[in-house]
């Protein structure tokens, strides 16, 4: 059977029944397997329990997490229906741990967002729809969860919607905002319809996530973006000492055989001679396929080049304008150095300023201070050592984001959404 | 509501080009990968996938087999045979040789495996090979510690995982950068499913060890499992043997992994059996998991696969 492929992303406050949810969508689906409601159920009754199955337990997996009862690090369910095929990035709520939360949001399609019935639209939750805004998420769903403890009150529901959207007003990069009354514990509008809310006629949360669009590139939707990442080029063998293929993923869009293409940053143009996988050659590729290009003339590209067609061609710049979100505890410094990853391209950058800090409460943009810490978003001036072959974040998840890596520690210390050259 | 669009590709092409786009990068920014083969069905995969990312080149890489020596023989004809026909090079490290030099101590009691041992192994074999990044098969709907794991995991220069130190990963950027000594696990088939697996190797029509299909074999039932019995197998009190058409769901050392009762003699039968199944791979079959809830947490942290 053909499926497609959804990802989406949990997000919410500790409390809000995240794990919860996500237990109780793969258990009403029939997605859980015996062995693990087992463990779980063991699990439940050695920590006193209270009898009922703890569904949060299918989805915590570290010793840790399950010392604490909460979920430290990102996990990976995954399950299908007769409809579509899920990956689900179940994020923690922590401050401490946004980082992870972004990790599991850069490739969603659809974030979906807690909040407690009683306890209201929280900053934890803010923080988590515009970091899903912020990365790029196209669809949003409000899950206002706990509905059981405010006796599934249409009039609570009301004013949380309410509430929610005159924040959402200032998120920008969410094509579409869902809200669904639910309990995850009780099983009220997950994959069953609730007996007790019918003043309710949206859909439930599994309907609504089979039928979402999913984020495929239609090929005329999205300039062709084919960032070069290997070179196949075998000393010896059938293919001839001549080949040369470019291989890497298509990031958006389509290219043809015949096709005229430019290379990004040099600017050479040549003509596709060869579109090649290991099944055979094609016609046309699109966007996310895997492939390999033959090109007619006998230019010398490397990895990190990227290749477009001339007409749509992406930016070229050494200096951006870019939100960064921090991940670490070392602090952000305008005159840091650190390494840049784009596509399939490095380099060093220097931050040269921070323009501003995202408030979030407010949303809005404050002065610029001194430095961003750990969990900031703050916008800055960045100045790259080779020029970055780029398009705004908005436009292209792809090719507009990129990551800062310290050079001492090695580790990803900065996520980045180019806004624009400077 | 908008109406699901018709997709471009399906989710088997898409976690294929997400797989072969990872094993590229590794290629592009380690200077000496290598990948552990080990006949099963998820390492049988990884190769087709290498297949896939590198040809009309050789791999750029080895293959690296990490042996307990109680392999199923199958496995092992299975093995060489693959090897030959792809032309491409195999390691193999030896369990067996880290136990003759004193760097391993074999376990005694009918309940002995090697499982553990070969992290030792495995980490000596890294060490001297100066391997940097070494592809493995492993999914995280297999266990709830792999539930967890990035794609590209990074281990100490002990070999170690530590949960609470991984490296975020955001959208398809990989960070490889390691210091000397140290190096990272690679996982490209992090989120493809047990079913997603057997659906490739039909789409594929990729030849796998017999033992994955229905066949008679003499067992012996042990903890709610079905173990294989072979030459110097320590029965405990009140075992017995007996034939069993039984098939492997999973394919690890003889000592612990465990048949399951099953009449699935072809890949259409065998995909039918695992969409309609109600236990996980690991949880029927793995007797190494059992230990302890946190097993292969632990595992990992002392730098198991």
């Amino acid at each position: 059977m053909t499926l497609d492929l959804l990802r989406f992303t949990t997000a919410g406050s500790v409390d809000d029944g995240k794990s919860t949810l996500i237990g109780r969508l793969l258990y009403d689906s029939k997605q859980v397997f015996e062995d693990q409601l087992e463990h779980v159920a063991q699990a439940s009754e050695r920590r006193g329990g209270e009898g009922a199955l703890d569904l949060a337990l299918l989805t915590d997996g570290l010793r840790a997490e399950r010392e604490q009862g909460i979920t430290i690090d990102v996990a990976y369910r995954y399950f299908a229906t007769a409809k579509r095929r899920f990956i689900i990035a179940d994020c923690p709520g922590h401050r401490q741990y946004t980082r992870n939360m972004v990790t599991g949001a850069s490739t969603a399609d659809v974030s979906v967002v807690l909040i407690d019935a009683r306890r209201g639209v929280l900053e934890q939750s803010k923080r988590h729809a515009f970091i899903s805004a912020l990365l790029g998420i196209p669809e949003m769903v409000v899950a206002i969860n706990k509905m059981d403890l405010v006796d599934y009150s249409q009039e609570r529901y009301e004013e949380l919607v309410a509430e929610f959207a005159g924040f959402a007003e200032k998120l920008k990069g969410v094509k579409s905002i869902s809200y669904i009354p639910m309990s995850a514990l009780n099983g009220d509008n997950v994959v069953e319809r609730s007996q007790l809310m019918s003043w309710y006629e949206g859909p439930v949360l599994l309907d609504l996530l089979e039928q979402v669009e999913v984020a495929y590139d239609h090929p005329n939707d999205r300039p062709a973006r084919f960032p070069v990442q290997w070179v196949i080029r075998p000393a010896t063998g059938t293919a001839g000492e001549d080949y040369r293929g470019y291989s890497g993923q298509l990031a958006s869009g389509a290219l043809r055989r015949g096709e005229e293409i430019m290379v990004l940053p040099g600017g050479e143009r040549t003509r596709i001679a060869a579109i090649d996988t290991y099944d055979g050659e094609l016609e046309e590729a699109m966007a996310p396929m895997s492939l390999t290009l033959r090109l007619e003339d006998d230019l010398d590209i490397s990895r990190g080049e990227l290749i477009c067609h001339p007409e749509e061609a992406p930016m070229v710049a050494r200096e951006l304008e870019a939100d960064i979100c921090w991940m670490t505890d070392e602090l952000l410094r305008p005159r840091s150095r650190y390494l840049i990853k784009q596509t399939s391209r490095s380099a060093t950058a220097v931050v040269d300023a921070i323009e501003d800090l995202v408030d979030v409460h407010t949303l809005e943009r404050v002065a610029a201070p001194q430095e961003l810490g750990l969990n900031d978003i703050g916008r800055v001036h960045l100045r790259t050592s080779t020029p970055l072959v780029f398009d705004p974040y908005t436009s292209n998840r792809r090719t507009g984001s990129f990551i800062l890596i310290d050079e001492a520690s090695n580790r990803t210390v900065g996520a980045g959404m180019i806004a624009a050259a400077a | 509501m908008s109406v699901a669009a018709r997709p471009q590709l399906s989710h088997l092409r898409a976690l294929e080009s997400e797989a072969i786009h990872v094993m590229r990068e590794v290629a592009a920014e380690f200077e000496r990968p290598v990948l552990l083969f080990s006949g099963g069905k998820d390492s049988i995969v990884l190769l087709r996938l290498a297949e896939k990312a590198f040809r009309p080149a050789p791999f750029p890489f080895p293959l690296m087999h990490v042996d307990t020596g109680h392999n199923f023989p199958e496995v092992i004809e299975y093995r060489d045979r693959r090897v030959t026909e792809l032309g491409e090079r195999l390691i193999v490290a030896s369990v067996q040789e880290s136990i003759d030099n004193g760097r391993a101590v074999e376990e005694t009691g009918p309940r002995a495996s090697r499982n553990r041992l070969q992290t030792v192994t495995l980490l000596d074999a890294i060490a001297e090979h100066g391997f940097d990044a070494a592809f493995g098969g492993a999914r995280r709907d297999e266990e709830r510690a792999r539930a967890k794991e990035r794609i590209m995991s990074f281990r100490d220069d002990f070999g170690q995982w530590d949960p609470k130190n991984q490296r975020p990963e955001l959208w398809n950027l990989y960070n490889g950068r390691i210091n000397k000594g140290e190096h990272v696990r690679v996982f490209p088939l992090s989120n493809w499913t047990e079913l997603d697996v057997w659906e490739y190797i039909d789409q594929e029509q990729l030849e796998v060890p017999l033992i994955y299909f229905a066949h008679e074999r003499k067992v012996f039932k042990r903890d709610g499992m079905l173990y294989a019995w072979r030459e110097g197998t320590e029965l405990i009190e009140g075992e017995e043997t007996f034939e069993a058409t039984v098939r492997y769901r999973t394919v690890g050392d003889m000592s612990c992994t465990g048949g399951v009762q099953s009449t699935a003699a072809t890949l259409e039968e065998v995909v039918l059996e695992i969409a309609a199944t109600r236990i996980t791979e690991r949880g029927e079959t793995r007797a190494d998991d059992r230990v302890s809830e946190a097993a292969m947490e632990d595992r990992k942290k002392a730098g198991y696969f």
